[in-house]
């Protein structure tokens, strides 16, 4: 979420989590806060509720808020006019060298890359030459208009205005949200606070087929073009072969992107479980020269060095805020506590409301936190993960305290599974050794569960370093056969059988077990 | 395949190399072949020229609460209409089809035994008059055991009955309303004891497990009475949840719980094995036989032979050589019985489906069929269906066969492949393993 074009703050619901976290960033970047309140002609709005809300959490006085139902253009009129009276223009000076900012980009088939600038200084004209800060690419402008809402094109975007930017930019890797533009000629400084977009979520992807990698290559290529803040490096994996491992921003990404690849082109992938990148110090001389390094990042749990040379671990912390009916409170302190969360400030925002700011490992909330805090509050919470260096991935704006609250030393083992005796590298995970018991046991419940019966017996084991953490069979099963079939139940038993044939064919072999493919990543999720 | 193809590859080579050689020489070899395939197709004719005859009785007076099958209730079944519907079908498939043998008929349904004697007379006069149907071919009719049922068996065996089959189902009274049956146990009884004196050593039974709340003590009980009561032939079925039937409904919106996977496998093996301590022996899946009282009808369906289909929704697999055709047809009858009088009458056959069946899809279904008797399917029964591979070549050393081999499921050898007491309850899995395999060979060579 950039600021600088978005200062209007709508509240309806009463103040959201996710509200309180965007206003204090709003509030440190030193912008004009115009406070709305919104669907004001719903029948359940309490107008004074929320100011009082407003007034306790933002010191927001209530006469400065508007009250608007969008629905019914109430109040709409005086938003526009607030807009140009209250937010104080854009400070510009247009002699100065040509200055942009790139807020946001999409792709077009023919265009390539598009950018949305915001014109901090300068002017830039369609057939100019200019150049990112970030990447040092120089581009030919191509065209340049405004939104208005449609791409309108002018020629020209002079100083503290916003629009688009065509400049043949063939990769949306090429275009870094928050980075600066300016002429070839006329180098300007950098506006401060870009960062790369971060992926901190991390996950494997191999093909089914060995044979299918190339093809699996080629689809991440294109995938990536259009969202360039999925990072991708090559993995291996005894078990799984050559593939890929992706960055995203965060598991709702992952799902999208896993989701895209599969759909557009059709690519059948085995997914590992998701998990965040981790810091490792490494002992002895002889040991760091081989890793290169003595701090090195995990982004594979499989590549968890041995023990035996591990001098400390590290693992990435994230901020955030929770919203919840006071009633719950009691709930969310052992929910934050099993999550190794630890609660810097708990404070009420109105007589119903408490709101905590906790400091959570990444690894505890990646999968099910917001689900289970929905559970423990009956739907109620609300949750934020803190922005501090915004990224932009599409729809949504998700950012995290990545260097602040960077890393942690923490105490980590690895768990691994088996299957009788044959170890799922895809499972592989690493966790603090005070959850790793349970942790395992839940999972190999789970794999009992999902993982069909066989005609034998099925061993499930997590283990840590050479030690069973937790057991359980799947029992074969004793009875599978078509009760009835006589000439006139040929073809619809002989469909069904064939049928379950094809589905049998989809299935991975693990060792002499086969397992539907996506077994595992539903263990992880559900 | 790829074998195969290399092979007759060289062999044409061969011969067309000799024929350039030795043109005349050449020219008689290939006569020669060409003779002895033609002879061997011949003989493969008349090898195939028997076949079953099933007669389907759509009409029941009740719908059980888990049939699927094709049945329908009338207030009124014009029997005339239907039995002169039905000899017209009977000649002019067994016409179309060109056999000269009806080795076995069958009466299913439906409930056949709701029929008149008269249509069952008819249609047995008329496979008499058409082509031979050897004295002791076997005459099945599938029977429910009510009262007015009951009074009509001795009608059955003067038409030419000579085996039934009755649907007993339950020895308790709360599971046969549950499962929609029209008698109660007392008839079944009684039933059961007059078909043994009309019919004796051709009564067989037929009864359902896997019923809710059914435990193993308690069919225990049930199958000590029944063997008390029956002759020398059980069908025994798993109560199966098939979609469109009540029970599908129940199952779902769960007013209704069938025992688990873990009950299920002990109710099926308590059976097999108190069946089989009286001296039953279990020759296919759900059917067992005491002093060798096998069905022979549906022996031959499991072994893959030819048999015509006559009646509403009666399926056929044979081969319409009379109309020089070669390759077998799946064939279906229209489904509604009064669309399928109308076309018998109108059209002179109510067929509504005749489908050529390719090499691989009769080799499916001899796998599929074959494979759930006790014998297994012989290495001559597949070489007659496909010469240039043999089951052994096909499947013997794959990877998941091995297993099933070693684990004691599947057996292979001299007479052919089948699965073991054990293999046999656990059937779908491996016969889905043999048709990816076959399917895998048959396309990738």
């Amino acid at each position: 979420m950039r600021f600088s074009t978005q200062e209007i703050f709508f509240f309806y619901l009463g103040v959201q989590a996710q509200t309180v976290a965007n206003f204090f960033l709003a509030f440190e970047a030193d912008l004009t806060i115009l406070p709305v309140l919104n669907k004001i002609d719903l029948p359940g709005a309490d107008v004074e509720t929320v100011q009082k809300q407003m007034k306790n959490v933002f010191d927001i006085e209530p006469d400065e808020i508007l009250q608007v139902s969008a629905k019914h253009g109430t109040g709409v009129e005086d938003v526009l006019k607030a807009v140009i009276d209250r937010i104080p223009p854009p400070t510009t000076d247009i002699k100065k060298p040509f200055k942009g900012l790139v807020f946001d980009s999409t792709y077009e088939k023919f265009k390539g890359a598009v950018t949305n600038v915001s014109v901090k200084d300068g002017v830039v004209k369609k057939g100019d030459k200019i150049v990112s800060a970030h990447t040092k690419k120089s581009y030919e402008v191509q065209d340049v208009g405004i939104l208005y809402p449609e791409q309108t094109s002018t020629g020209c975007l002079y100083g503290g205005q916003v629009g688009y930017m065509m400049a043949n930019i063939k990769s949306m890797t090429d275009v870094w949200i928050g980075d600066t533009l300016y002429h070839e000629k006329s180098p300007v400084e950098a506006l401060p606070g870009f960062k790369p977009a971060k992926p901190m979520v991390f996950a494997g992807i191999y093909p089914m087929d060995q044979s299918e990698y190339q093809a699996l290559k080629m689809a991440l290529e294109k995938l990536t073009m259009n969202d360039p803040s999925v990072s991708v490096s090559n993995d291996n994996s005894e078990a799984l072969g050559v593939g890929f491992r992706l960055g995203f921003l965060g598991l709702l990404h992952m799902d999208v992107f896993n989701q895209r690849l599969e759909q557009e082109y059709d690519a059948s992938v085995i997914p590992t479980a998701p998990n965040v990148s981790y810091k490792v110090k490494i002992k002895g001389d002889k040991n760091i020269k081989f890793y290169g390094a003595e701090e090195i990042t995990i982004l594979n749990p499989c590549k968890l060095p041995d023990p035996s040379i591990i001098e400390a671990q590290y693992e990435p912390m994230v901020y955030s805020t929770i919203i919840v009916p006071v009633d719950y409170i009691a709930d969310i302190n052992p929910l934050c506590m099993e999550r190794r969360g630890e609660i810097l400030d708990q404070s009420y925002i109105d007589d119903t409301r408490i709101m905590f700011k906790v400091i959570f490992p990444l690894n505890e909330i990646l999968i099910d936190f917001y689900d289970e805090l929905k559970s423990v509050s009956s739907g109620y919470a609300r949750y934020a993960i803190t922005v501090d260096a915004p990224v932009s991935y599409g729809e949504m704006d998700i950012g995290f305290d990545y260097e602040d609250h960077g890393y942690q030393e923490s105490d980590l083992v690895k768990i691994i599974y088996l299957l009788n005796g044959k170890e799922l590298d895809e499972l592989t995970m690493i966790s603090h050794i005070t959850k790793a018991r349970q942790k395992g046991r839940e999972i190999v419940e789970k794999l009992c569960k999902s993982i069909p019966r066989q005609l034998f017996k099925v061993s499930v084991q997590a283990c840590v370093g050479g030690k069973v953490l937790a057991r359980e069979d799947i029992q074969p099963y004793r009875k599978d056969v078509t009760a009835k079939c006589y000439g006139g139940d040929i073809s619809r038993k002989n469909k069904l059988l064939k049928r379950q044939a094809e589905g049998k064919k989809k299935m991975r072999m693990i060792g002499k077990i086969s397992v539907p493919k996506d077994v595992f990543i539903k263990v992880l999720t559900k | 395949m790829v074998k195969r193809r290399n092979r007759e590859f060289k062999i044409m080579k061969n011969i067309n190399h000799l024929y350039k050689l030795h043109g005349l020489i050449a020219l008689v070899l290939q006569q020669t072949t060409r003779r002895q395939i033609q002879s061997l197709a011949e003989t493969a004719c008349s090898v195939q020229k028997k076949a079953m005859l099933y007669v389907h009785w759509s009409y029941c007076a009740k719908m059980c609460s888990y049939c699927n099958f094709n049945k329908y209730i009338r207030n009124h079944v014009d029997n005339t209409r239907m039995t002169n519907c039905m000899v017209k079908e009977v000649e002019t498939l067994i016409k179309f089809s060109g056999i000269t043998e009806i080795k076995s008929v069958y009466f299913g349904g439906g409930t056949p035994s709701l029929a008149e004697s008269g249509m069952i007379a008819s249609v047995i006069q008329t496979v008499q008059s058409s082509v031979t149907l050897p004295e002791n071919a076997e005459i099945t009719l599938e029977a429910n055991p009510t009262t007015t049922e009951r009074d009509k068996l001795k009608e059955f065996k003067d038409a030419g009955v000579n085996r039934l089959s009755i649907g007993v189902q339950s020895l308790y009274n709360e599971d046969l309303e549950f499962l929609g049956r029209q008698h109660s146990v007392e008839d079944a009884i009684r039933c059961i004891s007059d078909a043994k004196d009309l019919y004796p050593g051709d009564v067989s039974i037929d009864i359902i497990f896997g019923r809710p709340n059914q435990t193993v003590e308690k069919w225990n009980k049930e199958l000590q009475q029944l063997l008390s009561l029956c002759d020398e032939h059980v069908s025994l079925y798993q109560l199966t949840v098939e979609r469109g039937t009540p029970l599908f409904k129940w199952v779902q919106n769960k007013t209704v719980i069938l025992p688990d996977d873990e009950v299920m496998a002990d109710l099926y093996e308590t059976a097999v094995e108190v069946l089989e301590s009286r001296g039953f022996d279990q020759y296919e899946v759900s059917n067992f036989a005491k002093n060798g009282k096998v069905g022979r009808h549906n022996k031959a369906y499991w072994e893959g032979e030819e048999y015509i289909g006559v009646g509403p929704g009666a399926h056929g697999r044979f081969t319409p050589y009379s109309q020089g055709k070669h390759l077998r047809e799946a064939r279906v009858q229209i489904l509604e019985p009064n669309r399928w009088m109308t076309e018998v009458e109108n059209q002179g056959h109510g067929t509504k489906l005749a489908k050529p069946q390719s090499q691989l899809e009769q080799l499916e279904e001899l796998l599929v069929m074959g494979l759930r008797t006790k014998d297994g399917i012989n290495h001559e029964t597949w070489k007659k269906r496909y010469s240039s591979e043999s089951m052994t070549d096909l499947f013997y050393n794959q990877n998941i066969i091995r297993q099933y081999i070693n684990s004691g499921l599947l057996y292979f050898d001299k007479s052919g492949m089948r699965a073991s007491k054990k293999g046999l309850a656990v059937l779908n899995p491996i016969v889905q393993d043999l048709l990816n395999l076959l399917n895998d060979q048959w396309s990738g060579g």
